[in-house]
């Protein structure tokens, strides 16, 4: 922050301090109560979008901010890390995986439906495209919706749904035509829909978000939910993986940082042997290498954001960044957790949160296996 | 009528103060700074006496620095209409700053003067009663509760005894204490409408004030560091050690 920064302004610092309040005091507070709970209070959305934090990225005239760069978004991630929830940023801003295909290719009126509920916190939306037969593998999906009539009717699965126990719509990926990329639509499933069900599904870290398995029992979508045009919905899809990763890279980041600055802070108080532990060269050296490692995933998420504001679409790019960013915040939780020594092993610690919730950032929006081929494929070797 | 709101640019609440090492003064470079907790609450009983129709016109005013407006911007993302800078390089204290926003009263005629209690950096609680002395006007200050009925205002206010409630004419000055209201979060896009927003320069020389204050800072220095603690087991112990130490 003290730094000057070409993507920085101190509008975004206003931004910031902002956010940081809200944090602070609808978040922090309650974050062990949302834990146990096994997910968020829907006033938290309304209270959020308030704070005008859902409305990031989205256009005014449906409730959104109205400001295109991606930089606010980053500086939000970072100050919803701060709570040392993964569960809190998943779960409260799941529209953000959500609602983008509805601001591309819906309509006006698919707009004013499915999007302004959402930024004004009065809805919950929620991403459904991974399927209980594989997540991957997206072009291979298996959720079918037949066209009769008016309506689209659905039948399938989708597994590991976050906000998917509160959600009221699901922008859902369904196969329209062929087994193959060009046979996939989305459509908007209201979640009150007659032959939809849902079952909560328990996890080692994220405890606060609702994460579902959802159930389409020939459930009748009207024709009128489709967003965009039918059986081109891949292209759609994917370009909303680019901004998810680029958003998985910024939490990564963020919640390194978190772990980075409780790691400094606990060396500098924590005696040992009658000293500082800050003052031993092994750990002096460790958090250097920590904090050599986030500023590095930072200055690749900053360029990487940026190209995308520009119009790029550097989908290599975007790969190997995610996996950078998630890597590193694997490798710097554990030596957090290594500094804090027992203190690091208990619950109600932030390290200890992070820790638990460093996999899933590595395996969820595209594991990392998974994006190194992708990445290798567009860069065509 | 219109309001007047003054704000000042401080080292954030969340920093860590380092007192610089010659003693001249606290560092503040590369620190965060922010608006006066206590001036964004005079910001949002402004805006909230405008969305009532009570006020039309909410005129924010600082004293400082180019960098102070930052400080100013935020308050027109708050929802002041326009803002006057007091560029002043050098240090401002209370009674400059005080001589300046009554130049400042001179030319705006404000009906309402709403300032801070007291700004965070040195804690004066000076500027708002020096004003309302030289503007010759009444003043309420600590104001817990203000309405506004014609032409006079309602305060409440939070003294030592509890709460006091007086009833002043218009035009008069208010400083603002922390459970007045909670300011609201600003948004994007009234962050973004705030840089169009008309921000008046002017300078104490313009304005017809001396920039050089009565007071000198002899020395700034930190607080003696807390000694270690000592855990004891018992209450038997803790009574003995307190007794030891002569505090029972
Ligand atoms: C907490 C949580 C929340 C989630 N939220 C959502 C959500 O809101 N919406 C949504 O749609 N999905 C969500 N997901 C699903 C997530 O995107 C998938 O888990 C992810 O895409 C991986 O799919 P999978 O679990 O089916 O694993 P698989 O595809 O079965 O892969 C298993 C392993 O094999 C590797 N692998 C797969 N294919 C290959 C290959 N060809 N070569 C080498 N290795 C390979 C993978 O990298 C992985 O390590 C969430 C997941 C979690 C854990």
């Amino acid at each position: 922050m003290s730094q000057a920064s070409p993507f920085y302004t101190t509008d975004h610092e206003t931004f910031r301090s902002q956010i940081r309040r809200f944090v602070e005091k609808e978040c922090v507070p309650h974050i062990e109560a949302w834990e146990a709970a096994g997910e968020l209070p829907r006033a938290l959305h309304v209270q959020a979008a308030a704070a005008g934090l859902l409305g990031i990225g989205f256009p005014e005239e449906y409730g959104g901010a109205g400001v295109l760069d991606p930089f606010y978004l980053i500086v939000a991630m970072q100050e919803l890390a701060r709570a040392g929830s993964g569960g809190l940023i998943a779960s409260l801003m799941s529209h953000g995986i959500a609602s983008p295909p509805v601001m591309h290719v819906g309509t006006p009126e698919q707009k004013e439906r499915f999007l302004r509920p959402v930024l004004e916190g009065r809805k919950i939306a929620a991403l459904g495209i991974t399927e209980p037969g594989g997540g991957s593998d997206v072009a291979n999906l298996r959720t079918r919706a037949e066209r009769n009539g008016s309506d689209y009717v659905v039948n399938g699965s989708k597994t590991f749904i976050t906000s998917g126990m509160r959600a009221d719509f699901i922008t859902l990926a369904v196969r329209t035509g062929a087994a193959v990329l060009g046979g996939v639509s989305l459509l908007v499933v209201d979640t009150a829909t007659p032959g939809f069900s849902r079952t909560p599904l328990d996890k080692m870290g994220w405890r606060c978000s609702d994460t579902a398995t959802l159930y389409f029992d020939n459930c009748r979508i009207p024709a009128t939910n489709l967003l965009g045009a039918e059986n081109q919905g891949f292209m759609t899809i994917m370009r909303n993986f680019n901004s998810e990763r680029i958003m998985l890279a910024a939490q990564a980041w963020a919640f390194g940082m978190v772990c980075y600055e409780d790691a400094l802070e606990w060396a500098r108080t924590r005696q040992t042997f009658g000293r500082p532990l800050i003052t031993r060269q092994v750990i002096r050296h460790r958090l250097v290498d920590m904090k050599m490692a986030l500023d590095a995933v930072k200055a690749t998420l900053d360029i990487t954001a940026w190209h995308v504001a520009q119009g790029a679409a550097p989908v290599a790019d975007v790969c190997m960044l995610k996996n950078l960013a998630t890597a590193t915040l694997e490798r710097v939780a554990g030596e957090a957790v290594q500094i804090l020594g027992g203190a690091g092993y208990l619950r109600g610690i932030r390290v200890e949160r992070i820790f638990r919730e460093t996999k899933v950032l590595s395996i969820g929006g595209g594991a990392s296996e998974v994006m190194k081929d992708l990445a290798a494929r567009q860069m065509r070797y | 009528m219109k309001a007047l709101v003054s704000v000042k640019r401080v080292v954030d609440y969340n920093v860590r103060i380092q007192v610089k090492p010659d003693g001249s003064g606290v560092a503040t470079d590369g620190v965060k700074m922010s608006m006066n907790p206590f001036d964004e609450i005079a910001m949002e009983e402004a805006v909230r006496l405008k969305e009532k129709g009570v006020v039309s016109e909410i005129v924010a005013v600082t004293v400082g620095s180019a960098k102070c407006v930052e400080t100013l911007r935020t308050a027109l993302a708050f929802g002041a209409d326009r803002a006057i800078h007091v560029v002043e390089e050098g240090e401002v204290q209370p009674l400059v700053a005080a001589k300046a926003l009554v130049a400042v009263c001179g030319k705006e005629n404000p009906d309402l003067f709403l300032l801070g209690k007291q700004a965070i950096d040195d804690d004066a609680n000076q500027t708002g009663q020096m004003v309302a002395a030289l503007l010759d006007r009444p003043q309420a200050t600590f104001a817990s509760k203000v309405e506004i009925a014609g032409t006079k205002a309602t305060v409440t206010r939070e003294v030592d005894a509890g709460l006091q409630t007086i009833e002043i004419d218009l035009p008069a000055v208010i400083t603002v204490d922390l459970r007045l209201n909670e300011p609201r979060y600003l948004k994007l896009p009234d962050i973004m409408k705030a840089k169009r927003k008309p921000v008046e320069n002017t300078t104490l020389g313009d304005l017809g004030v001396q920039a050089a204050g009565g007071l000198k800072i002899v020395k700034t220095a930190s607080p003696a560091a807390r000694s270690k603690g000592v855990m004891v087991k018992t209450v038997d112990e803790l009574i003995a050690g307190l007794k030891n130490k002569g505090l029972l």
